[in-house]
């Protein structure tokens, strides 16, 4: 493609989505991955959001259609107690990062409609406030894992 | 200042429990987690295991005891602590045998010993899960200056458990010597196992 035309095609992807770009379009995500537990038991799931846009996004939620319900928590721990709540968004603010990882912030799974084992690949579907989303795969891990496992893996 | 003298036991006890360690310590261990030694009571406790068996505090002596309270609809900070713990179970080598992970649920309404089984096993073979009736695990609990509260449930009936997240160390004497963070290093659990397992060791 020619750069003249650059412009244009900037131009006419502002329009579509309303003179905005989509929180989703500059949001990208890495070390995804669901923490299997046995049974039915709700599993977390876990990613780190990069967001490349002089905007800041909000994530809101996810879906997944391997599990009847996902919800976005935090888990903290204050005077020794471990607490978990539901929370509405969490920032990713522009030209940075947010980490969904253990101990803080997670998206728990429950009801899976199949058993998901470890060495899965879950897509799960990232909601914004803006109503965009981002289809990401998790990798499926074992319980005892203690990050998204692999050569990119955080420790 | 910590109380050098609470390790030097009775010689009488040594004996009984079988235990020639070496005879008194005049220096404690070097240990680098928190040192509970002498303020918290002795590992005691009467619930049901993941095998559905009847177990007290006294079946555990002879191992040291990684004491944990969580339940098993917790999908993040719970099996995150068993996560690392496994690790330093694994990084202990061949002496984890001597020590066991004891996983106490604070939700006994929903985690029955078949769940539990298959849950602490997903974690590590040295974790077992222990349950009993509220009063019970409350009981334990409160031995420990632990708690934990039910949350208010959502409308199909899911509902969460705050609880305490200390983990209680024991030593093969059942006594109370160290207290964790699920935040700890793994380095410093690690170190300080190593001491409490390796009895043999000359100080």
């Amino acid at each position: 493609m020619k750069p003249t035309r650059w412009p244009f095609l900037l131009a006419g992807l502002l329009l579509a989505s309303g003179a905005q770009a989509a929180a989703a379009d500059h949001v990208h995500a890495s070390h995804a991955w669901i923490r299997v537990l046995p049974g039915d038991l709700p599993a977390g799931a876990y990613v780190t959001l990069h967001n490349d846009s002089a905007q800041p996004a909000a994530l809101t939620g996810a879906s997944s259609a391997a599990y009847a319900e996902v919800m976005l928590h935090h888990s903290s721990t204050a005077g020794g107690m471990s607490r978990m709540s539901m929370v509405d968004t969490l920032t990713v603010p522009a030209h940075g990062e947010a980490e969904l990882a253990p101990a803080g912030y997670h998206l728990m799974l429950m009801k899976a409609k199949t058993p998901v084992k470890p060495g899965d690949t879950v897509p799960l579907t990232l909601k914004f406030s803006d109503g965009s989303t981002l289809v990401t795969d998790f990798a499926a891990r074992p319980a005892n894992a203690v990050d998204a496992g692999g050569p990119h893996a955080d420790h | 200042m910590k109380p050098r003298h609470l390790l030097c036991l009775p010689l009488l006890l040594l004996l009984a429990a079988g235990m020639l360690l070496g005879g008194c310590r005049s220096e404690p261990l070097p240990l680098r987690l928190t040192d509970i030694s002498g303020h918290m009571p002795d590992l005691d406790f009467k619930l049901t295991d993941d095998n559905g068996k009847a177990v007290t505090g006294a079946d555990y002596r002879g191992k040291v005891v990684l004491l944990y309270f969580g339940y098993t609809h917790c999908p993040d900070v719970c099996p995150l602590t068993l996560a690392h713990l496994h690790v330093v179970m694994q990084r202990l080598g061949p002496l984890a045998d001597g020590a066991r992970i004891l996983f106490v649920s604070v939700d006994p309404a929903r985690d029955t010993p078949a769940v539990m089984h298959a849950y602490v096993n997903a974690f590590d073979k040295r974790a077992v899960g222990l349950m009993g009736s509220a009063r019970a695990v409350e009981a334990l609990s409160k031995r420990y200056r632990s708690a934990f509260t039910r949350e208010p449930g959502n409308a199909d009936g899911g509902y969460e458990v705050s609880h305490s997240s200390a983990i209680y160390i024991f030593d093969r004497d059942g006594k109370a010597r160290l207290l964790a963070t699920p935040s700890a290093s793994q380095d410093d659990l690690v170190h300080d196992l190593h001491l409490l397992l390796d009895t043999g060791a000359t100080p």
